[in-house]
């Protein structure tokens, strides 16, 4: 089950190496997004677009907000 | 959006998957970087006084003045231990008893903003209501500055909106 974290855990996680993905059209993401994140826009999220992610290192999932 | 997404990494074979819920919204509330064609929009945050002098609940006027005098600003934020936003004090109030305590004369929960509010939005708000100044905090309630009408101002006079493409 995923874990839900907060804003200080983000920056941890990603200091130690987590992967960030920002799951918002690429229209969103080109406008702004979070440094250092990748987009994978929730329509495309399978097995041919996560190849470029690392199996090994946690993977941290954001979008807008609560809405 | 994002737990749809969690759900589905885990099902594609990922063990470590988290869910930064709150997103990207909650981010840039709290004052932390923006990448992308946005990023280039002057925020509130970028002209927002950082040097806000600070005092709490319990401590006295005549401290409190002395304090704000030495800098040239014309508010003091009330704040506690975790800088959270309690209160503010302008000048004039200090003038009271000085003996007296903050939280009997301070403006309590005032009014704030995030560091990510566009400034030439807020400039606009603060010019048709008059407002000199306005407390930027983050979306927690932690102080982050004073927005003053003037820096804004004159910050947006000065702005150059990059081209596209650059020269």
């Amino acid at each position: 089950m995923p874990t839900e974290i907060h804003r200080d855990e983000v920056r941890r996680l990603v200091a130690g190496g987590a992967q960030l993905v920002d799951v918002l059209p690429a229209k969103e993401y080109e406008e702004e997004h979070i440094p250092g994140a990748i987009n994978i826009p929730l329509k495309q999220l399978n097995r041919q677009t996560i190849a470029q992610l690392r199996q090994d290192q946690p993977v941290i999932v954001y979008c807008h907000d609560y809405q | 959006m994002s737990p749809r997404a969690a759900w589905r990494l885990e099902s594609l074979g990922f063990t470590r998957v988290f869910d930064y819920v709150a997103g990207k919204a909650d981010w840039f509330a709290s004052g932390l970087p923006i990448e992308g064609k946005q990023a280039r929009i002057p925020r509130a945050g970028d002209v927002a006084r950082r040097d806000i002098p600070t005092c709490r609940l319990t401590d006295r006027l005549g401290d409190v003045l002395a304090r704000v005098q030495a800098t040239d600003v014309t508010v003091c934020i009330v704040v506690n231990n975790n800088g959270i936003v309690l209160g503010r004090l302008r000048t004039e109030t200090l003038d009271a008893d000085p003996t007296g305590s903050v939280e009997r004369v301070m403006e309590a929960g005032p009014t704030t903003i995030r560091p990510d509010t566009v400034l030439a939005a807020i400039t606009k708000r603060m010019q048709e209501r008059q407002i000199d100044s306005i407390v930027v905090t983050t979306s927690d309630g932690r102080l982050v500055g004073v927005l003053y009408r003037e820096d804004a101002e004159h910050y947006l006079d000065d702005f150059q909106p990059p081209t596209e493409g650059g020269l």
